[in-house]
């Protein structure tokens, strides 16, 4: 069993770092591309015992304490299981 | 006498220097205490240092929240003992919760390391009251998340309760909204701030008027 966590930005708060590789990506001849934000990918991996369901409780749990900063960033996790 | 505590997490390198300004004056004691420590009884004041606890992983202060220490920095901050965060020590606040809002990447995404000026904003307070409102102050900062960032209702709140310590004077450096430098918590008890006011309490090295903090708290 495994987590795929992704962190990002809320809307509305600056990711200057997003920005600029947008526009790195626009200088090199990338068009139509709106927007990039940047964020962080976590993954993690469970002991073969638990259900799906307590994995997910972990995840969010994981995110809401500590992974992610409730004022800035916004949070979203896929379960795996890979018996 | 005051009796002054230096929590020192992995990663703080900003704790000699506090421990340093304290040790210079007159009538205090000043101790460094591990982090892995859970009590912070003996103490009046708590200084949380800059530097870069936990190596900044993860967010900068995120990690080091969650050290023991911490929740006696809470307790005492119950009682209402000053406990000042630096730098990292204020990302550390904020972490905890102990004030409200968040420090994100400076706007151009730069770690910044150079004087900067600030203005006092509140002068009332156990930490500024030997500054007048409206004075011009010099001192260091040195980061990379310190733009402070909070939604409409805190901003509103921060002004309306005069939490705001001190915002950045003409030049704001990282993008912080309304040029803040450094917050109080609704009583007053707690600040953060990102400049360093322990790298000017000796005008050898180009400014003092940081110290004018540190002989506040301690003659209040």
């Amino acid at each position: 069993m495994k987590a795929k966590i992704y962190i990002t930005y809320k809307d509305g708060i600056l990711d200057p770092q997003g920005k600029t590789v947008g526009g790195a990506l626009n200088s090199i001849g990338l068009s139509n591309i709106d927007n990039v934000t940047i964020g962080k990918f976590i993954e993690m991996d469970f002991d073969q015992k638990i259900s799906i369901d307590e994995a997910k409780k972990i995840a969010e749990e994981s995110c809401e304490k500590l992974l992610a900063n409730p004022n800035t960033e916004k949070f979203h996790y896929e379960i795996l299981d890979t018996e | 006498m005051k009796r002054f505590a230096v929590i020192v997490f992995p990663g703080s390198n900003c704790d000699h220097d506090a421990y340093h300004v304290i040790n210079s004056m007159d009538n205090t004691s000043v101790n460094f205490i591990w982090h892995k420590e859970s009590t912070l009884d003996d103490y009046d004041v708590i200084i949380v240092p800059g530097g870069f606890s936990y190596g900044d992983y993860l967010r900068a202060g995120a990690i080091a929240r969650f050290s023991p220490i911490m929740k006696a920095v809470i307790e005492e901050s119950k009682k209402g003992k000053q406990i000042i965060g630096i730098c990292n020590g204020f990302q550390i606040l904020i972490e905890c919760g102990l004030l409200p809002g968040a420090l994100i990447t400076n706007k151009n995404i730069k770690f910044l390391s150079k004087p900067v000026f600030l203005n006092v904003v509140n002068n009332k307070t156990s930490f500024t009251h030997l500054l007048n409102n409206g004075d011009i102050i010099s001192m260091p900062i040195a980061h990379k998340q310190g733009n402070y960032i909070a939604d409409e209702s805190t901003l509103k709140e921060l002004e309306e309760n005069s939490q705001i310590a001190f915002k950045y004077h003409n030049d704001n450096p990282n993008g912080s909204l309304l040029d803040i430098a450094g917050i109080f918590n609704k009583q007053k008890n707690v600040l953060g701030m990102m400049p360093h006011p322990e790298r000017a309490s000796d005008q050898n090295l180009g400014s003092n008027d940081g110290f004018k903090i540190f002989e506040s708290i301690l003659e209040s």
